[in-house]
């Protein structure tokens, strides 16, 4: 389903991705954890292309890119492979000036074409898949910000992804309304969704995920099963990182 | 007594029609060839295509920086010794778009420049194209922004049509001196014109609020 290959990625000097290869196979739920500032977002924001990778190669389904320093890379050939993923941000950036339901129908119909009709069905449906249907006229800041980043989740699944991509989707919540968001992806996942999420929610993590990534300052430094990497990690990073979460 | 009464009764009509005739459509459509160019300028200036970049900046810096009587006095007086004759009435029109424009680019860049840039990567996010992004997010929100600065030079512009009269305009304000000096009333009359210019303006700032409750219509109230 995706194939990252030897992804590098610099923000002038600072060379923020280091080398990074991983795969993710259809239905999967890949977890990432790791320190702040070690390069998570941006290896998602990469797999979204809101950043370009500086070098690498990048394959989503059947859509694939090569990116070579100092060359860029059509706008069109970028929002094909875009178009296999969907985003979810850790702060949401719902339309502010858009109802819920408006938010989901965007994409279907300024990218997509569909009408307003077929569009108003689908985000009614998709709402109600994440728990909002009495919330649908609401504005995002009549929304608590579970509800949010629900509405998030129903916007960017909207878009028929292969694979949504998860920033800290809870990270920005008061802890009791983490569940809720939470209870959603288990859900996704569930039903076969192929998902990319950066969490610190450990617990979650290791219940939802097939599979474990531990990045630390721009490299992948350990990657398995998640009793693997919470129980036996091998890398002594790995250790210290979780140590830090007292998990070990 | 009477004598002033009926007097201004009497001017009160054609000052009134001087306003409706002039001053209001002078607002109006100034009003509105200002903004479209004021949006222009100011897409220009977030455009980073260096040439036009200049050109905006060139145009808000000339027009800022010079009175606009005397921007009046060169299109409708300067500009025949080049050959180019316009009429008093659209040299107006130009004199206060080009106003409008250009102290209104500054508003509406900073409104575009002031909505977060995770709106802009939501809609990328989503596919959308760049004026995808910014007809359907980015301006709305801008617009919600820059309803109040815009409103004062709205206003302003009302008030700034009575310019038009130096550039033999018979607008509100010209006829009022015309009456004046007719009548030798000038505390009067020139009272008289004020009192109608607040009307208008009045009115037209009632207008201005509903313009901003329909904005706010998504923020916490
Ligand atoms: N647009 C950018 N410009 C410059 N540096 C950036 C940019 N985005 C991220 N960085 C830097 O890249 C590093 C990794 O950031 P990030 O991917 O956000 O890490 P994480 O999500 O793991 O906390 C940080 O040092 C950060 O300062
Ligand atoms: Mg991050």
């Amino acid at each position: 389903m995706i194939e990252i290959r030897n992804v590098q990625k610099s923000f002038g000097s600072l060379s923020v991705l280091k080398d990074i290869s991983l795969q993710v196979k259809k239905g999967e739920a890949v977890v990432i954890i790791g320190p702040s500032g070690s390069g998570k977002t941006t290896l998602l924001r990469c797999l979204n292309l809101l950043e370009q990778p500086t070098n690498g190669s990048i394959r989503i389904g059947d859509a694939k890119l090569h990116f070579h320093e100092g060359q860029s890379i059509k706008r069109q050939f970028l929002m094909e492979l875009r178009l296999h993923t969907g985003m979810v941000f850790q702060s949401h950036h719902l339309f502010p000036h858009m109802t819920a339901q408006q938010n989901v129908m965007e994409g279907l119909v300024t990218v997509q074409r569909r009408t307003k009709a077929e569009a108003r069905t689908t985000a009614l449906k998709l709402l109600h898949k994440v728990g909002l249907s009495d919330k649908a006229d609401s504005y995002p800041y009549q929304l608590s910000g579970g509800q949010q980043q629900r509405v998030g989740i129903a916007r960017a699944l909207a878009m028929g992804p292969d694979v949504l991509l998860f920033d800290e989707p809870t990270s920005a919540l008061d802890p009791e309304i983490v569940g809720e968001v939470l209870k959603v992806m288990a859900e996704l996942k569930q039903e076969g969704m192929t998902m990319v999420v950066v969490t610190h929610e450990m617990q979650f993590a290791r219940s939802i995920s097939d599979r474990v990534v531990f990045m630390d300052q721009g490299v992948v430094v350990e990657e398995g099963k998640p009793e693997q990497i919470f129980d036996h990690p091998e890398q002594e990073r790995t250790k210290q990182f979780l140590n830090r979460l007292n998990w070990l | 007594m009477d004598k002033y009464i009926n007097l201004f009764i009497d001017s009160l009509w054609p000052l009134f029609k001087a306003g409706l005739l002039f001053a209001v459509p002078l607002t109006l459509i100034s009003f509105a060839l200002g903004l479209a160019l004021a949006l222009l300028t100011a897409l220009v200036r977030l455009s980073n295509i260096k040439p036009l970049v200049w050109m905006a900046r060139f145009y808000v810096w000339v027009i800022r920086g010079t009175p606009l009587l005397v921007q009046l006095f060169i299109i409708f007086y300067g500009l025949p010794s080049l050959g180019i004759t316009i009429g008093a009435f659209p040299a107006a029109i130009i004199g206060f778009s080009l106003s409008v424009g250009a102290y209104n680019s500054e508003v509406i860049r900073a409104a575009i420049q002031s909505i977060p840039q995770g709106q802009w990567e939501a809609a990328d996010s989503l596919g959308m194209t760049r004026a995808q992004i910014l007809r359907r997010i980015i301006l709305p929100q801008a617009a919600r922004v820059s309803v109040p600065p815009l409103s004062n030079s709205f206003i302003s512009l009302v008030k700034d049509t009575s310019l038009a009269a130096t550039i033999t305009v018979t607008e509100m304000f010209q006829r009022a001196q015309q009456i004046a000096a007719s009548t030798y009333e000038h505390m009067l009359i020139y009272c008289e014109v004020a009192l109608v210019y607040l009307f208008f303006s009045t009115i037209l700032s009632a207008a201005q609020v509903r313009v901003e409750k329909y904005f706010e219509r998504y923020v916490v109230r």
